[in-house]
């Protein structure tokens, strides 16, 4: 299997890791904006993350956010190489020592492995997210603060696809704002997928790509949203209470999360999460990406729909 | 019924795919192939519900922009956005409920609460 380019990487992470051995070399899935390889160097079990061809975007501030987190206790690779700014690897990097674990959230909610895991993995979110709030986000450049609302508001317009529904979730979001003053570092993307489980329960938190400056409420809400339970019965990532993320969040920061305003960033996630499909749906149809599993994610608006009715007809009386 | 088609019937043809899906295919694969076998079995269950449904989902719709006084899903979202249903949301939302549930029995029937 060692083609020359992987010998090439190979050789290239010897150097920027300074390891005399580089072994293992293997590409794992990655994401639409960059590619991940796991190895060993000298013994040791590291994660390559390196920017695909043709995307300028880089790794924004994820190497920042990823030590600051890392330095603030909350369970991350640790960052052990920053390549955002190199050329050693021809595009922009990073390297972080492997973390074990599962993050397949059928499995993590299904499997006999993970049955202890399960019982306290809410909690386990709930403090590793009081952990993230506290990180003090000023000696990071380059955090988006952009208005979450007015953005996905944007978004749906631009997709020109009006839904009723949405428009009423829009209405009300707009006219029952939470007041809140508090803006720390939110991870933007805090669910089940986004996790490292193993027996024990949380090992890592992973996929910081969308880090921003916000409300800390909006990380508890997302992780509740349906979606992210991905068919378990509760609502904290499918298999906690409300009350266990909400006391153990309360336990690690002193603040204590208010069920209405962690209700109104549910009913946005929600919406975002059925403006994202239809987004999903629309780069199938309009031939950016042609895949029938984009198409059928056109079909999961409706289940967004059915959510934010749910919702909104228990405050709307 | 299907004329001037012969049999199989659209729903016919497109059970006899994805039985063949199901039978030879999914058995046959597995990692990202399997999973993407599984989507498209799915679309087809999909495409097989609507089929079933018939009009009855789309007179249901009608009525609810008939009830509202507006035109379209379009129409009814911008009066929405205009706020000239602002008195009335919850009622919005009682004449929406029945189309949205049709739309989620098409779609995915389990993700109804009720079931």
């Amino acid at each position: 299997m060692a083609s020359p380019q992987h010998a090439e990487l190979e050789a290239g992470l010897g150097r920027v890791l300074g390891a005399s051995r580089v072994e293992s070399l293997r590409r794992l899935t990655g994401g639409a904006s960059r590619e991940t390889w796991r190895f060993q160097a000298d013994g040791n079990d590291f994660v390559l993350q390196r920017v695909r061809p043709g995307r300028p975007d880089g790794l924004g501030c994820e190497p920042a956010v990823l030590s600051a987190a890392f330095a603030a206790g909350v369970p991350v690779p640790e960052v052990v190489v920053d390549g955002s700014k190199s050329t050693d690897l021809e595009l922009p990097f990073m390297i972080v020592r492997a973390v074990e674990g599962e993050t397949i959230a059928r499995k993590i909610l299904r499997d006999d492995e993970f049955a202890h895991a399960r019982t306290v993995l809410a909690s386990q979110l709930g403090t590793a997210a009081a952990k993230l709030h506290s990180i003090d986000h000023s000696q990071i450049s380059g955090l988006a603060t952009s208005d979450q609302l007015t953005m996905y508001r944007k978004v749906l317009d631009d997709l020109g696809e009006p839904h009723p529904v949405f428009e009423i979730a829009f209405r009300w979001l707009e006219k029952n704002r939470p007041l809140s003053e508090v803006a720390c570092l939110v991870h933007g993307d805090y669910r089940l997928g986004n996790v490292m489980v193993n027996a024990e329960g949380l090992t890592a938190i992973l996929d910081w790509e969308l880090a921003h400056v916000g409300d800390p409420m909006e990380d508890l809400a997302w992780l509740c949203v349906r979606a992210w339970r991905f068919g378990g019965a509760f609502p904290v990532a499918g298999v906690g209470s409300y009350q266990q993320l909400f006391v153990a969040y309360e336990q690690a920061s002193g603040i204590s999360p208010h069920p209405d305003v962690v209700r109104w960033w549910e009913i946005l996630g929600t919406l975002k999460w059925g403006i994202m499909c239809i987004a999903q749906a629309n780069t199938h149809l309009s031939g950016v990406a042609r895949s029938h599993e984009l198409a059928a994610i056109g079909r999961r608006v409706c289940e967004n729909e059915y959510d934010i009715l749910t919702m909104l007809r228990e405050v709307l009386v | 019924m299907t004329a001037p088609h012969d049999r199989p019937t659209a729903a016919e043809l497109i059970e006899s795919v994805r039985e063949w899906l199901e039978r030879d295919v999914a058995p046959a694969v597995d990692g990202r192939l399997s999973f993407h076998t599984r989507v498209a079995m799915n679309s087809l269950d999909i495409v097989l519900r609507e089929l079933a449904a018939g009009n009855e989902m789309l007179q249901r719709h009608d009525a609810m922009l008939r009830s509202l006084d507006v035109t379209s899903d379009a129409d009814l979202s911008a009066k929405i956005r205009s706020g000239e249903f602002d008195t009335s949301l919850a009622d919005v939302l009682t004449s929406l409920a029945p189309v949205i549930e049709d739309k989620v029995r098409v779609s995915n029937p389990k993700y109804l609460l009720e079931n």
